[in-house]
């Protein structure tokens, strides 16, 4: 059997020397400085928060709290059972989902509308309502020209908000099940999203809004504008409240473009600042909860033992990018690949953005993904198949981590003679149950919805590539929808009925499936006595434990996925290697 | 004592042969839908054979086919015969215990006359007569007479062991024979619910639940399975999808039996297969050192111990404190001390009494005197005088003299009621020796006080490492003792216990248990008397000791029949390689996942995307990095390793991994290197060889 060259050592260091040399290398190394070094600053506080404790914010938001309480008639010290608290999770959520898709669906005769934009069609209506409900922030439409301002701000806004509240809510109650003992409840949902709404991500996104129209962005009613351009034609120019829906789908790992191109409209990300900020906003909250709860389970080792993991990971993932995209490339004479790229930004400032984004369920482009290496559009896709498990969406990063966690310490805990124990809670046979089906439902989602779209015309259809990249672009629309990070590779038509209901259905399960196991496995675990620690005890902090979860994160994925992977971005990439394209 | 090993070899004939004849028996699909991942290769090898049996009705012969099928059926007998083998490990036992009983005749007793009834037909509170050379006919209790009893049926101890009713000697076993005197016994358990029969039941499988730890490990190999049935069966679209794409026809091989090989491979087989061989292995091996388990959930218990109590005597001391020392009082020689101390020893029988007649024969050289009645009348202990002693008869050589020994405070109440005084020197020797941890006797004759005998506990030889080997497994040790905090605080710091429970009652015993349990400890405890009752059914991990009463062997949810309760240790020992060999061959199963993808895939798609100058080969190719011989040779030789790797563990097992007494942290760096980084490298080296082997035979 013949055999191609693989990874060639020498020329993997003339990479790195075009890297730095090109400067850009010290971006990302600043970017992700500022990222380790504001992790426990926010995460610190956000604990406090978490535990409704008085802090900073107290005296300037307090009255708010108090406020949504009493108007709600919520006492928020009531404590919920896991069904109770699941109840509530999917009340909450069912019920914006029904407003959005209400405002969709009649935004016609409702104001604030003065683009005129016609009622949104029931299947595409169904598909945004999911969308935005489940954090995923998929979209099959294009802002600017689908919906009015009333359902951007009061439906979308209102949306982006919550399902990254409702991702922070699973998560304290699954910590809340990691520390309590022999208990038989795990919190209040109203209280936990309350806070987390009114402290963390309301204030965020207020300071957030004001930078970003300091940098350009627009934030107004007015209709849109038409103008004369240089050759005479006339154009219309998109407007709307873009900063404050901005700022919050940034820093709730939503990634719902105000816009239609997302990130890459000038309105949306006009400047290098804006571009960093937005970054920053998008890793923020999900790197800090990671220290919150170290805070919150007593132990900080644990949570930098997770975050160490997550890094490591995200760290792997984009310097395969950067190897990708800075190789010799046969197919393009040698050059960079700078077809999709946000040339405003520069090239390593699209492949991080790609990265950040896939790895963190955001979901918005600043370039085309679709554009990418094979290898660095890989990366994208395998970050979405990771499950979001690497920082990942607000509180969801998290709770899916901390999923791979107890698999983790339930293969390899087993192996130091004793039930496996995470945090001194015994790992039994209902908490393995609950993790492999929140773990393998999306996982299933993909494969299964994918081999539909294979399989039948209309999902071919779809597709604007030939060759292995086509089953990509499908692979990565179910990997994104199915995992709720609603990043679009491009060059697929998401807008056709297949796509919008498959896509519909796998974003339900890829949420739903997940949040009611995590919420049973804190139930389950909040009953359970705290073994005290010992020299018996599997360690889960530390170096070994930090590769073991790496190890596991990763063979469970690859595992999964290899057959398909190598069917998409990675025969592509040996045939771009051998200078072959479609 | 003895602890017998029965047959330790895990090869002989007979049971290779039941085994395999076994491996065939267990293809009923009832049996092998308790194990699905079995059961989804036993679907595959028959799906396999359907194409087979097609192709041969269209005249087609593939031996690539034929092989595959082959080996995926030989995947599923290697798993029946591991399962097959650890039971007639079992069998084996328990048929040597089996034969104990087989055909005992009892003699009831119904009011005054005895009748002769077969053993099985005996209820539970019947009274049935036992004489010499009688074999006992079921578990019970004596409840008149003593005698002496063989119990080396069940033990493998040849010397007989007293049994008596009353006290904590009171148990007996069916299938064990009186060799002297006559017995009355109340059979406490009915025929099929005697502890033998539970165990027979346990080894034999028939009765074997499974544990909380392989339900949640079987749950976990079964959504693996899960996963790659998705993955394998979502494969042909996208390589149906990339042969369209590619414009190339039959570039791929999605066949039926190539997918089915792939799918074997990949889902857990290694573990699915000998998981329940290394349950059952896990109480034989419990057996092999004569504990009976009630079920196999104690044993997996036994890994989760946190906290042990043990018992101070017998366990952690030979059990008799034995006189060390002599300390005479001021003004006293040391040899009248001796003399006196032996002399009011003489009669005493107990160790303690004998340990000081050997003491001072041994410094001294004072020969133990004839004397008796009525020179001499001998005091026993009494528990109200706290004393013992002699009282001689005047003699030419000496005046009558009253010797005493006994509990110091006891002895100067004697000696001050006389007249006479108590030395403080001889107060403060007391309270020194009380201090180190051993017990003071103080020696008076008449209205003098002599001196004080140290006695001390004896602390067995290599416990203190025991200890410290537990600790080192994060296991905490609690010596229950009846002594006083002094002493007891004494012998704990010499035996290198982390904490005792002094003046022990079973109250506190239980109290403490419960104290442990509240904290989330698991705890586990030896006990033998109908008061440790209570204890041992509180405690997660009860042993009780063959020689303690029927209560205590109810209670407990194991039995050591040899009675040593430090074996306890070992038992915590056996029960951490059970769930490591668990572990260890789950995680080197998912770890060979790895390799296989990399012989498969670039098998299946050997062709796909060629290039035209390329030759026949496509990209994937690069895949192939163990450089196998074509696609065929490749997929036939993941699945030939995969079907081998299980035999290959069957010995691993059978005896468990090895395991020694390290920290977590140290046991699983160890363990991950050579199962996991194992796992990872073998099977590359393993289906290159295979590969090779099949290209040298010329199989594909």
């Amino acid at each position: 059997m013949g055999r191609c060259s693989g990874l060639d050592f020498a020329h993997a260091i003339s990479i790195l020397e075009a890297f730095v040399s090109s400067g850009e290398i010290f971006q990302v190394v600043f970017f992700l400085g500022l990222v380790i070094t504001l992790t426990p600053l926010l995460g610190g506080w956000m604990a406090k928060v978490f535990q409704g404790e008085r802090q900073l914010l107290t005296p300037v938001l307090g009255w708010l709290e108090k406020l949504v309480y009493r108007l709600s008639r919520t006492n928020p010290t009531e404590e919920m059972t896991w069904r109770q608290y699941a109840g509530a999770v999917l009340a909450f959520n069912l019920l914006g989902f029904l407003a959005l898709l209400g405002l969709q669906t009649g935004q016609a005769w409702l104001p604030l509308n003065p683009a005129g934009q016609s009622n949104v069609d029931l299947s595409l209506a169904v598909n945004t309502a999911m969308s935005f409900v489940t954090n995923t922030n998929w979209q099959a439409y294009s802002g600017e020209n689908t919906m009015s301002y009333l359902t951007q701000m009061l439906g979308l806004g209102v949306q982006n908000f919550f399902s990254a509240a409702t991702g922070i809510v699973v998560l304290l109650a699954l910590i809340r099940g990691l520390t309590r003992r022999s208990a038989e409840t795990i919190g209040n949902f109203w209280a936990d999203l309350v806070r987390s709404t009114v402290y963390i991500l309301l204030p965020l996104c207020f300071v957030l809004a004001l930078v970003l129209v300091w940098q350009g962005v627009v934030q107004t009613f007015s209709a849109y504008p038409s103008a004369t351009t240089l050759e005479g034609a006339q154009q219309v120019i998109p407007l709307g409240p873009a900063a404050s829906q901005i700022a919050i789908k940034q820093l709730g790992t939503n990634g719902g473009g105000f816009f239609g191109v997302n990130s890459a409209h000038p309105f949306e990300n006009p400047t290098p600042l804006s571009n960093f900020l937005e970054m920053l906003a998008i890793l923020l909250i999900p790197t800090a909860i990671v220290y919150s709860y170290g805070v919150l389970v007593g132990n900080r080792r644990q949570g930098w033992s997770i975050y160490a993991a997550m890094f490591a990971i995200f760290l792997g993932g984009i310097a395969l990018s950067f190897y990708a995209e800075y190789q010799f490339n046969p197919a393009q004479g040698g050059q960079n690949l700078l077809e999709g790229k946000e040339m405003r930004f520069g090239v390593a400032n699209s492949v991080l953005w790609a990265d950040v984004t896939t790895m963190t369920s955001n979901g918005s482009v600043n370039s085309m993904h679709d554009s990418l290496s094979p290898l660095a559009g890989g990366v994208a896709l395998f970050n979405l198949l990771l499950g979001e498990c690497v920082f990942g969406g607000i509180g969801t990063g998290l709770y899916t981590m901390l999923l791979f966690v107890i698999i983790t310490v339930f293969l390899a805990g087993l192996m130091v003679g004793r039930t496996p124990e995470y945090l001194g809670k015994k790992i039994e046979a209902f908490e393995v149950k609950m993790a492999m089906i929140a773990v393998i439902a999306p996982s299933a989602c993909v494969l299964i919805l994918s081999a539909i779209a294979c399989a039948t015309d209309a999902g071919k259809a779809a597709l604007t590539n030939a060759g292995p990249h086509g089953l990509s672009e499908i692979l990565y629309a179910f990997a994104s929808m199915s995992n709720n990070n609603g990043s679009a590779f491009g060059g697929l038509n998401a807008a056709s009925p297949l796509y919008l209901w498959l896509g519909t259905l796998a974003m339900l399960v890829g949420r739903f499936a997940v949040i009611i196991p995590v919420i049973a496995i804190a139930g389950s675990l909040a009953a359970k006595k705290i073994t005290p620690k010992s020299a018996g005890t599997f360690p889960t902090d530390g170096p070994l434990f930090v590769i073991l979860l790496i190890g596991v994160v990763l063979i469970i994925s690859v595992l999964t996925f290899f057959p398909a992977l190598s069917l998409g971005p990675i025969v592509e990439h040996y045939l771009v290697q051998a200078g072959r394209t479609f | 004592m003895t602890t017998t090993a029965k047959s330790s070899s895990w090869i002989n004939g007979p049971i290779l042969r039941q085994a395999l004849i076994d491996s065939f028996v267990k293809l009923d699909p009832r049996a092998l839908w308790g194990n699905p991942v079995m059961f989804v290769t036993a679907i595959g090898a028959v799906l396999s054979s359907g194409v087979v049996l097609v192709d041969a009705i269209h005249g087609h012969f593939s031996p690539f086919v034929i092989q595959i099928t082959l080996w995926l059926w030989f995947t599923v007998l290697f798993a029946n015969f591991a399962e097959a083998m650890a039971e007639g490990r079992g069998k084996a036992q328990a048929a040597s215990l089996r034969a104990a009983r087989s055909q005992t005749y009892a003699r009831r007793l119904r009011g005054n006359s005895e009748e002769r009834v077969v053993a099985p037909e005996l209820k539970l509170g019947d009274l049935v007569v036992c004489e010499a050379g009688d074999l006992i006919p079921g578990d019970g209790e004596v409840t008149e007479g003593i005698a002496s009893v063989d119990e080396s049926a069940i033990t493998g101890e040849s010397a007989p062991v007293v049994r008596e009713s009353g006290g904590d000697r009171s148990a007996v076993t069916g299938g064990t024979r009186v060799i002297s005197d006559r017995i009355i016994i109340k059979i406490t358990a009915e025929s099929g619910h005697s502890f033998l029969d539970r165990m027979i039941a346990l080894v034999e499988g028939a009765a074997r639940q499974k544990t909380p730890n392989e339900i949640a490990l079987g749950i976990l190999l079964v959504a693996l399975t899960a996963v790659f049935i998705l993955a394998v069966f979502s494969l042909p679209f996208f390589a149906w999808y990339s042969e369209a794409a590619a414009g190339q026809k039959n570039a791929v091989n999605v066949s039926l039996p190539v997918l089915l090989a792939l799918l074997v491979c990949l889902i857990p087989t290694t573990i699915g297969g000998l998981l329940s061989a290394i349950g059952i292995s896990g109480i034989d091996r419990l057996i092999r050192r004569n504990v009976l388990a009630t079920s196999g959930r104690a044993v997996e218990a036994a890994g989760d111990i946190d906290v042990l109590l043990l018992d101070k005597t017998g366990t952690i001391t030979l059990g008799n404190r034995m006189a060390s020392d002599f300390i005479p009082a001021p003004g006293i020689k040391m040899e009248r001390l001796a003399s006196a101390a032996q002399l009011a020893s003489l009669a005493d029988e107990t160790p303690e009494g004998r340990s000081i007649v050997v003491l001072a024969k041994e410094k001294f050289g004072i020969r133990g005197r004839e004397i008796a009645a009525p020179q001499a009348t001998f005091v026993p202990f009494s528990a109200q005088t706290r004393m013992s002693g002699v009282d001689m008869a005047p003699m030419d050589t000496h005046p009558a003299t009253s010797i005493r020994k006994g509990a110091a405070e006891n002895i100067r109440n004697l000696v001050e009621s006389q007249g006479g005084t108590y030395p403080l020197a001889v107060a403060a020797t007391v309270e020194e020796i009380s201090r180190q941890g051993g017990t003071p006797l103080a020696v008076a004759e008449g209205r003098e006080v002599l001196g004080v005998i140290h006695l001390k506990d004896v602390v067995k030889g290599g416990i203190k490492e025991r200890f410290a080997q537990l600790r080192a497994m994060g296991i905490r040790t609690v010596m229950i003792t009846g002594d006083n905090p002094l002493t007891a605080a004494a012998i704990a710091a010499e035996a290198g216990v982390d904490d005792f429970l002094a003046q022990a009652t079973p109250e506190m015993k239980l109290a403490r248990i419960r104290e442990e349990q509240a904290e989330g400890r698991l705890v586990a405890m030896t006990g033998d008397g109908t008061n440790d009752a209570p204890a041992l059914a509180q405690a997660d991990v009860g042993v009780a000791m063959n020689t303690g009463t029927q209560a205590a062997r109810e209670a407990g949810n194991m039995v050591d029949l040899d009675s040593n309760p430090t074996k306890l240790i070992e038992i915590v020992a056996i029960g951490k390689q059970l769930l490591m060999t668990r572990g260890a061959l789950t995680t080197f199963s998912v770890a060979n996942d790895v390799a296989k993808y990399f012989a498969i895939i670039p098998a299946m798609f050997a062709g796909l995307y060629a290039l035209p100058d390329h030759g026949p080969f496509g990209p994937l190719m690069a895949l192939n990095v163990m450089g196998l011989h074509s696609p065929e040779s490749a997929i036939l030789s993941a699945v030939i390793f995969n079907a081998l790797i299980i035999v290959a563990l069957i010995p691993l097992a059978l005896k468990g991994v090895q395991y020694r007494a390290l920290p977590a942290a140290q046991v699983l760096q160890q363990n991950l290197l050579i199962y996991g980084l194992g796992g990872l490298i073998v099977p590359f080296i393993g289906i290159k060889l295979i590969d090779l082997a099949i290209v040298a035979l010329h199989l594909a």
